[in-house]
């Protein structure tokens, strides 16, 4: 993805040998894998920068994000103290836009810990029980992921009308079946090594090796794909924002800033491409740290 | 290749009806009924209304009977568009979708192919940087973004083309909407193509073309080619169903009278039937679309086969 092909033989040769000697685990290696890849680390600094300005960039503006300013209508951006001008009701749109970073980055991390937990222990389960409790699970994911989910998530929408907590439901609940997919694969790949027979012979119960044992080793491709499910939340609540099915105003998402610029953005440009910039710059240094990430932890799978 | 074919049935017959069942039943627990307007029916007309589309029968009933009409292909009246059946509503929408969606398969699948393969023959080199580049932005950034911007810059900065609106499908209607459309697709599509052609361009069977001395362009073409498209192929199933059932989105942006844009109307409305419908015709596309994906791969590799 990154496009940059390193020499691979020379560069896990020299990784391989320092390992013998030092004793590197597999964590220092994708580590320092990570940290020589120019686009993730550059993605990691910007998605910084746009978590800490979602935390107190509302503190730091002068206005609230829901304050109607009547005098300031339409301003462009650098008018009056409005850094990135107003709205039609005179909202500032600096302090919207920090709101709506702060409301699609929580409800991104906040999904995908939901498809997080559900997907893990799923697939942890189907993977390390087998056998027909297996194959049950997967029909069910089999089938699951092939209904038409996002009418599903937008009927569920209209039908109940869109608090926050049910958006985070309904994204959560889509997401988790590639998760469980994922961890099923790889405890399968898994059950059979030593440790895990050792420590069923140590008298371990299934679910005490699945929480000691099997989850801690899926850890490398569950954070990639975590990485890369974030984005997708963001993705999927901007989209419902911008059919009106999402964040209801005066609240602000990313998705719902575009929206309403988009309506207004012969009048007042700015109002859409500031949104629009920050939204591509989340969603791309996510990306970025995702395929960094894959690369670090699984160099052959590129 | 039958009992492949047989195993793929056996899931998607009854994900269809677990479509079918979850969509029916989730509309009707929750709130709302299609009778509902800002004003109030008196309560027995509302009683004869639903009466007259059976909807004072039991829920599970009404299921049923639902169920069994669809099966002999009849889906019902819709019930805010008097006089027309949810056929005459989907026949009168879906066309719009379909061209569109159509339109930008044939140009993304051509121009994300022939971009991979261009990005694979030049590796690390500026025409394979480019692609990378498209490939990053197509993908990141979401068509909410992509068309709004478009429609500014094209439609009232330069005023070269129509900013929304249909007009029976003109060409300069057509252009905006369809490269949003596109441009997603053709970065993935080129993605996939020059991960398979890097991989296909290092194999024992292109090394034995070129020793034969095959020119390089039937090389690429015809032995190359062949072998990196099979994963495009089942990528593309799922990527067809999704743009041939109409994007809720560019739709809606363009005013574009499609099954997407019409979909969340029919939902706020509560039309269930037409609601049901639509569900039923995205589900039965992407299942098909996926099944034949997964037949054209297993004749294509028989290594999927025997798997």
């Amino acid at each position: 993805m990154t496009g940059v092909t390193l020499a691979p033989g020379s560069s896990r040769g020299a990784a391989l040998m320092e390992t013998a000697v030092k004793g590197r685990g597999l964590w220092d290696d994708a580590r320092r894998r990570l940290v020589r890849n120019r686009a993730a680390v550059t993605g990691a600094a910007v998605l910084a920068v746009l978590v800490v300005l979602a935390i107190v960039g509302p503190w730091l503006v002068p206005y609230r994000y829901d304050e109607i300013n009547k005098d300031d209508v339409w301003l462009a951006p650098l008018v009056h103290g409005h850094l990135l001008g107003s709205d039609a009701l005179g909202r500032d749109l600096l302090a919207r836009l920090f709101m709506g970073l702060r409301v699609s980055l929580a409800i991104g991390a906040t999904a995908t810990s939901v498809s997080l937990v559900v997907g893990v222990i799923w697939g942890a389960t189907a993977g390390y029980v087998g056998g027909a409790v297996d194959e049950v699970m997967m029909r069910i994911v089999d089938v699951l992921y092939s209904l038409p989910f996002i009418f599903f998530v937008i009927l569920l929408m209209v039908t109940f009308g869109s608090n926050i907590i049910l958006i985070f439901v309904a994204i959560g609940a889509v997401e988790w079946l590639t998760m469980a997919r994922i961890v099923r694969g790889q405890t399968l790949s898994l059950k059979n090594k030593e440790f895990i027979e050792a420590a069923r012979a140590a008298g371990l119960d299934g679910a005490a090796i699945i929480a000691r044992h099997i989850i801690p080793n899926l850890l490398g491709p569950v954070a990639v794909y975590v990485t890369l499910t974030i984005p997708g939340v963001i993705l999927a609540e901007s989209f419902l924002s911008f059919l009106g099915l999402g964040v209801q105003p005066p609240m602000a998402s990313l998705g719902s800033l575009i929206a309403s610029g988009a309506q207004d953005m012969e009048l007042a440009p700015w109002l859409l491409i500031f949104p629009s910039l920050a939204m591509i710059a989340s969603l791309v240094s996510f990306n970025f740290i995702g395929d960094g990430l894959r690369d670090a932890i699984d160099p052959k799978d590129r | 290749m039958l009992r492949f074919l047989v195993r793929r049935l056996a899931v998607a017959i009854p994900t269809l009806f677990v479509v079918i069942t979850v969509a029916f039943f989730m509309m009707r627990v929750a709130p709302g009924s299609p009778f509902d307007s800002d004003r109030r029916l008196p309560p027995e007309i509302k009683a004869n209304v639903e009466r007259k589309f059976g909807m004072n029968r039991p829920l599970g009933e009404q299921y049923l009977s639902y169920l069994s009409g669809v099966l002999h292909g009849d889906f019902g009246p819709s019930l805010k568009y008097q006089d027309k059946t949810v056929l005459d509503v989907l026949r009168e929408n879906y066309p719009v979708s379909l061209k569109l969606g159509l339109t930008a398969i044939v140009i993304a699948t051509f121009t994300g192919v022939s971009l991979g393969v261009l990005a694979a023959l030049r590796q690390n080199q500026a025409a394979d940087y480019l692609t990378v580049g498209v490939a990053i932005i197509g993908v990141t950034i979401p068509s909410f973004v992509t068309a709004p911007l478009l429609q500014l810059l094209f439609g009232s900065k330069l005023g070269i083309l129509p900013i929304a609106g249909w007009d029976k499908g003109a060409f300069p209607n057509m252009v905006l909407p369809v490269t949003v459309l596109a441009l997603p697709q053709i970065a993935i599509i080129s993605r996939l193509t020059r991960a398979g052609m890097i991989e296909a361009l290092q194999s024992n069977w292109v090394r034995t073309a070129r020793a034969k001395g095959l020119p390089e362009h039937q090389i690429v073409t015809r032995h190359a080619l062949r072998a990196a498209i099979l994963p495009l192929i089942s990528y593309l199933g799922p990527a067809c169903a999704g743009l041939l059932t109409g994007s809720l989105v560019v739709e809606r942006i363009f005013n574009l009278p499609g099954l997407g844009k019409f979909f969340v109307v029919s939902a706020l409305q509560r039309d269930y039937t037409v609601v049901m419908g639509m569900v039923i015709v995205y589900a039965v596309l992407i299942l098909s679309l996926n099944l034949l994906a997964d037949l054209l791969q297993a004749g294509l590799d028989p290594r999927v086969r025997l798997a």
